[in-house]
């Protein structure tokens, strides 16, 4: 703690300063003295000489530093997920549990068998060449193993994988091995010790951590979080890490004091309401990872399953926020543009106060929001369409890569219909300005009309004046108008009274059909 | 038939064996280089980078970074103590840069600090601690080119009289093909650690396809000799020819650090800085013309190539000469006219990558011959057909002629014939054509497309004096069996088929046998693993040292039993005496062998025979034999939006008498991803201002992922042994299965063509991004809107 003492007491209210504590290898791990952004990669190669977790990136878009980490949930149950090791910083580990290819291969020996199940397929299906990146998928295939006791179909398989990435082999053999798997006697990581140690852990105080010149702190409560930020405005507000993580990595941008949200169990809730909407809200806390959002915001629109998939990897779904991808405003987030088409609103907590402003407020400019000094995003309310009258939502993405990727363009695309006119439209679109923003002339086009092809022309006209994209990396301006104008005529194809299209004749990848009741169109 | 039973002998060769380190990889205990121990006073070193395509370097404000917190040395190129040179050819590439900048981030200055996050935050300083003037640069390869910078002579092949043969042909055409490089996005990145020896002696774990090219740069830019320097590498997280002579920059900072500050020093990249500092596979761009008959015959062709070299010429000449003998690819090309230009731009150098020219050769004259089918109106299949190498069934033509590439050597081992019509029966190539148009006829957004495109791909450095190969085979008195050659594990496991190799050769378990890491204080004076050859040298020059064991082994038994040495047997770790049902353990007779004091190891040496070259008239034979190839792969195509999934892909390969089927069908899986993902996703974009790579990272360079693996996906291998006398008469694999790849941007260009009016040409660049699928939709649909 000898360094702990001399960082700036920046906060004489927060409690005192501890060593960060998790369990990694069956024992609790105690960390004092390194810098709290430290990452977790850097921790396990540099300090703990455990180099069986590979850096390919070190910003969270090869998988080869792919970990599970696992936390108890209310009801006490190991929740595990995977993550990217290398853009996760260390103090957010504080009372979990780190899994690495050291346990599933002891957790292999353990049982009597050199390699664990999901270790053996890999060799036997040839699933590596050079080996680096596989340490990776061994996490994956055993996540997707300690979650499921028979093979999933292939593509979703390979959706599991989508964060992992293999140079070599072509894929197909690897996906062998998440089948073959299956085949061996079943073996299940025992969680009994491990729960054991964290519900030991679960004793300690709210991490206030201090490295040689910052502070980091995780408050439990809501109310602990908002009298923080109040005290500390300056502060960087760390979620999910999976955007700050790169600052620290790659731009080496210092991040000051650092408050973290993911241990307030008030902002990952998750809960369906009847206000507001005719067909209910869901309110969705803005510390709920990108998975358990778009997971919960799937399941009550089957049509966002497609994008939900798409939408980064699983690890980064994992550590990611819906509240972290919306406040970091960044202009091709895959979440605003859906969110804009169903005019979503933003709970705004300052102290004890709350405001509420709608998403299409929200944003100002490039990587600039509405945010006052001490404010912070605390959930996100989410009007559910109606069946009737009928309204209809699409979510399409465009990139150059179907998974993984960041988004070309983006679009949230909502209707209502009263027979064939349109009474009501959203476009929300992502890609085509220095913010996600929807799209007033081409919705202007579509109000009061049918939907039509002449209407559908008229908006498409429409669309090109709403929007003066930029060329970049990604795409040339002129490419995204005609693709946006192209996503609008899907739109249409799968949506007109007359003769619609399913998905699978007007997309490469279309939307997979959901065992979900009660779809729109 | 197994493999086994078309040999008439049990033993390792030619069984699906896994990797020599599967259980290693799986379990994370796998060392790569940064995995090593580090040794007490190890340093970090990190690299402050040019932040301009093109200046002057006026100095660097050494003072300014010294005094940052934490840093513990700041080596320029003033520190070099021997050349400031590592050019693998050419000696035009400073390790660190003086005086010039020549392109954004070339390496300027070294950083060392005991944090390596220290040294990369203080080598980000550069920027501010360069004092610098800019120059005009040159960033694109057509701009070089009219400027007539290029970093070496441009080179011609010609054969007959192109102008005549195109002159008097009934139909022209002139064609073009923007054809995008590739990172190799190995997954483990350029690496180096460098531990002084005593005497002013280095050793470097660096990992590189190219051990002993490391030894001769580090010893170079040391100022000591060769036998001082010593280069290890066990094994690579990816090569794929970046890591041939590119790894030497940082093998060179490195040593040059250690020696400077006698302690041991780390260079390990960024991933950001891996992309920013290394070249990757040329871009090219071609122009061509060809001449033909009415049956889509090729009579006379000319092209022009004009890659993107970067700044120093690395690999560029050879990856030039390559392009140039793959132009062919599988065709008679009886009058032809080909230029190449190596553009000398200030970008990053362009290097080697998995067929090294080949493929931007061979897909320009894949282009043309669909063109030619789509003037013509007739199934590109058929077009390429006629043009093939060998007899035209057709004409009768006698097959002679047909035979001899453009550059002089006779293709007298051809089985794409057999090979392309197994290929179009087992995938239903002609049924799945109409089952298209049918599918096509009834969809308005979605357009199917088709492809089946072969490769010939030539197996040789076309340098003479790199066909060659050393290893050592050591049997220790307990009969297990070491192996030591020249040829480096990048993931192709090159390991695990010289063991088989070996533990064949001796009659052993492939269990007995382990190879170690590569080592220059080993073998000496290697050749780079690369242009697909490792299994070829090392395998061969592995099995002529462990025949020379052998060979004394069954001197001594011979002796001892009085029996013939010729008729001793050695298999499964068992000897058999011939004219006795005596078998003896393999353990034994190595015991009793060394207590007889017989020599129990070995060294061997190969040089490939029947080659010659003459780099000027680019004649002669470059190629010791071909390996063959097909593959139709079907696309679908979003027409709205330019994106596209691959349905289906069948490959028909030839890799000989397989040595390890498994690992063979690994090399052809992954090289065809590969190669899709160069032609389909794998775009690099540099700032048009700047020269900035604005594509410099997984997040923003995007390589195919699982969804990508096609989800109907056939892979097998064509029966055939090879016609030269190779290793157990096997083929070459790492680099010609990439080619299969053309299939797939060949059946996304049917898939725009089928979109547009009958006999359109689609001008698609590659990659095939959504952008460019919609770029070239709408030129044929301009084109069908002009016509009617």
């Amino acid at each position: 703690m000898s360094l702990a003492s001399q960082a700036p007491d920046t906060d004489p209210g927060a409690p005192p300063c501890r060593p960060i504590r998790f369990v990694h290898r069956g024992q609790v791990q105690e960390v004092a003295g390194l810098p709290p952004t430290t990452t977790v990669l850097q921790w396990l190669r540099e300090h703990a000489r455990c180099s069986g977790t590979k850096e390919g990136c070190a910003e969270g878009d090869c998988g080869a530093c792919t970990v599970v980490v696992g936390a108890l949930d209310a009801q006490g149950v190991l929740q595990r997920h995977t993550v990217n090791a290398c853009i996760q910083l260390l103090p957010m580990l504080d009372g979990k549990a780190l899994f690495t290819v050291e346990d599933v291969t002891a957790q292999g020996v353990a049982q009597g068998v050199a390699l664990h199940p999901c270790q053996q397929a890999l060799v036997d299906c040839h699933g590596s060449q050079c080996g680096f990146c596989t340490p990776g998928f061994v996490m994956s295939l055993w996540q997707v193993y300690e979650r499921h006791a028979t093979p999933l179909p292939r593509i979703e398989l390979a959706e599991a994988l989508a964060g992992n990435l293999c140079r070599c082999t072509g894929y197909r053999p690897i996906l062998d091995a998440g089948e073959r798997m299956h085949d061996a006697p079943r073996q299940t990581l025992d969680t009994a010790p491990t729960v054991a140690l964290l519900q030991g852990l679960a004793a300690q105080p709210p991490l206030h951590h201090a490295g040689p010149s910052q502070h980091f702190h995780a408050p439990r409560t809501l109310a602990e979080l908002a009298a923080l930020r109040l005290a500390l405005p300056e502060a960087t507000l760390l979620a999910g890490a999976t955007d700050i993580g790169l600052w620290v990595t790659k731009q080496f941008r210092p991040l000051g004091d650092i408050v973290h949200l993911g241990r307030v169990a008030e902002l990952q809730a998750i809960t369906r309401t009847s206000d507001g909407s005719p067909d209910g809200t869901l309110l969705i806390g803005a510390g709920a990872s990108l998975e358990a959002a778009w997971q919960a915001l799937s399941m009550a629109m089957p049509e966002l399953r497609e994008l939900w998939k798409r939408f980064a990897s699983p690890p980064v779904r994992h550590a990611g926020t819906l509240g972290g991808n919306l406040a970091n405003g960044s202009p091709i987030g895959d979440s605003a543009p859906v969110l804009l088409a169903l005019d979503a609103r933003l709970l705004l907590r300052r102290g004890a106060r709350l405001r509420e402003l709608p998403l299409s407020a929200f944003y100002l400019g490039h990587m600039r929001n509405a945010l006052e000094a001490g404010e912070f995003l605390q959930a996100i309310r989410v009007p559910l369409p109606a069946p009737a009258p009928r309204e209809v939502l699409r979510a399409y993405k465009v990139s150059k890569r179907r998974d993984s990727d960041i988004a070309t363009l983006c679009a949230g695309l909502w209707l209502r219909l009263e027979g064939e006119t349109i009474t009501a439209a959203r476009l929300g679109w992502g890609g085509m300005a220095a913010t996600a923003c929807r799209a007033p002339q081409a919705e202007a086009a579509l109000v009061g009309q049918p939907w039509n092809e002449a209407t559908l022309r008229r908006a498409q006209a429409a669309l090109a004046l709403d929007f003066h994209p930029i060329d970049d990396l990604r795409a040339s301006a002129a490419y995204r108008r005609q693709a946006a104008a192209g996503l609008l005529e899907r739109f249409w194809l799968e949506t007109r009274a007359q003769q619609p299209l399913p998905p699978e004749q007007v997309q490469v990848w279309p939307a997979r059909p959901s065992a979900a009741p009660g779809g729109p169109p | 038939m197994s493999p086994t039973d078309a040999r008439g002998a049990v033993g390792p060769v030619g069984q699906p064996l896994p990797h020599e380190s599967a259980a290693l990889h799986v379990s994370g205990q796998a060392t790569y280089t940064d995995d090593l121990p580090e040794l007490a006073g190890t340093l970090h070193c990190a690299l402050g980078l040019s932040p301009l395509a093109h200046g002057r370097l006026l100095g660097i404000d050494v003072d300014a970074l010294r005094a940052q917190p934490g840093v513990v040395a700041v080596l320029t190129a003033a520190d070099i103590p021997g050349r400031n040179d590592c050019g693998a050819i050419v000696h035009d590439e400073p390790i660190l840069a003086e005086g010039e900048l020549q392109y954004l981030g070339q390496p300027v200055f070294a950083v060392l600090s005991a944090s390596r996050d220290t040294a990369r935050r203080v080598a980000a300083l550069a920027a501010q601690v360069l004092r610098t003037e800019p120059l005009p640069a040159l960033l694109t390869p057509e701009a070089a080119h009219a400027a007539g910078q290029h970093v070496v002579p441009s080179m011609h092949l010609r054969r007959g009289d192109a102008d005549a043969a195109l002159a008097r042909a009934p139909h022209r055409l002139s064609g073009h093909l923007d054809l995008g490089g590739q990172e190799q996005f190995y997954l483990e990145g350029q690496i180096s650690y460098a531990i002084p020896q005593e005497g002013g002696g280095m050793r470097v774990h660096c990992s590189t396809q190219h051990p002993s090219e490391m030894q001769h740069a580090v010893a170079h830019a040391l100022g000591v000799a060769s036998h001082r320097v010593q280069v290890l590498c066990r094994r690579m997280g990816g090569g794929f020819g970046g890591k041939e002579s590119q790894s030497a920059l940082f093998a060179c900072v490195a040593a040059v650090a250690a020696q400077r500050l006698q302690r041991p020093v780390k260079l390990r990249l960024d991933r950001d800085d891996d992309f920013m500092v290394t070249g990757r596979r040329h871009c090219f761009v071609h122009d061509w013309e060809t001449g033909f008959d009415d049956a889509g015959r090729v009579l006379g062709a000319r092209i022009e190539m004009v890659s993107r070299a970067g700044f120093s010429a690395d690999l560029s000449a050879p990856v030039m000469t390559r392009a140039l003998c793959h132009f062919d690819n599988a065709y008679w090309l009886p009058h032809v006219a080909m230029a190449g230009h190596c553009a000398r731009t200030h970008t990053q150098s362009n290097t080697a990558f998995r067929g090294f020219g080949g493929p931007q050769g061979a897909l320009a004259i894949e282009l043309a011959l669909d063109d030619i089918a789509r003037h013509l109106g007739r199934d590109p299949l058929d077009v390429r057909l006629v043009n093939l190498y060998g007899a035209d069934d057709s004409t009768g033509d006698g097959s002679g002629e047909r035979d001899t590439t453009p550059y002089g050597q006779r293709v007298d081992d051809n089985v794409l014939r057999p090979l392309i019509g197994e290929l179009v029966a087992s995938s239903g190539y002609r049924e799945r054509r109409q089952a298209i148009a049918d599918f096509n006829a009834a969809s308005p957004v979605l357009k199917k497309g088709l492809a089946l495109t072969p490769v010939k791909f030539g197996i040789s450095f076309n340098v003479v004096h790199l066909n060659q190969a050393g290893a050592l085979v050591h049997v220790h008195a307990d009969g297990s069996v070491l192996v030591n050659h020249g040829g480096t594990e990048m993931g192709q496991g090159l390991h695990t088929k010289v063991a088989q190799v070996v533990a064949q050769t001796l009659g052993v378990d492939l269990a007995r046998v382990r190879v170690t890491a590569t080592d220059t204080d080993k073998v000496p004076n290697t050749s780079a693993t690369a242009a697909s050859t490792g299994s070829d040298l090392n395998g061969q020059a592995a099995a002529d040292a462990a025949r020379q064991v052998r060979q004394r082994l069954a001197q001594f038994l011979a002796q001892r039993h009085g029996v013939a040495a010729e008729g001793i047997a050695f298999a499964a770790g068992q000897v058999a005496l011939p004219g006795t049902a005596q078998t003896l353990r393999f353990d034994d007779v190595v015991a009793d062998a060394y207590l007889a004091r017989v020599q129990l190891w070995s060294d061997g040496f190969y040089a490939t025979p029947r080659l010659h070259w003459d780099r000027q008239t680019l004649q002669g034979r470059p190629f010791y034999y071909f390996a063959y190839g097909a593959a139709v792969s079907e696309v679908v195509v979003d027409t709205l939006t330019g994106e596209t999934k691959v349905l289906r892909a069948d490959l028909l390969h030839d890799v000989g008498r397989s040595l390890n089927p498994a690992l063979d069908i690994g090399q052809i899986e992954g090289g065809f991803v590969q190669g899709m993902g160069w032609l389909t996703s794998e775009e690099l974009v540099w700032h048009p201002q700047t020269g900035r790579l604005l594509t410099h990272a997984p997040s923003t360079y995007k390589i195919p992922t699982a969804s990508d693996c096609p989800a109907d996906f056939r892979v097998r291998l064509f029966d055939n042994a090879n016609a030269e006398d190779t290793v157990h008469r096997s083929k070459a694999v790492g680099e010609p299965p990439l080619l299969l790849a053309f299939s797939v941007f060949l059946a996304i260009r049917d898939a725009i063509a089928l979109a547009g009016a009958p006999r359109c040409r689609p001008p698609l660049r590659a990659p095939a991004t959504p952008e460019a699928v919609l770029d070239a939709l709408n030129a044929v649909r301009a084109a069908e809107r002009t016509c009617t």
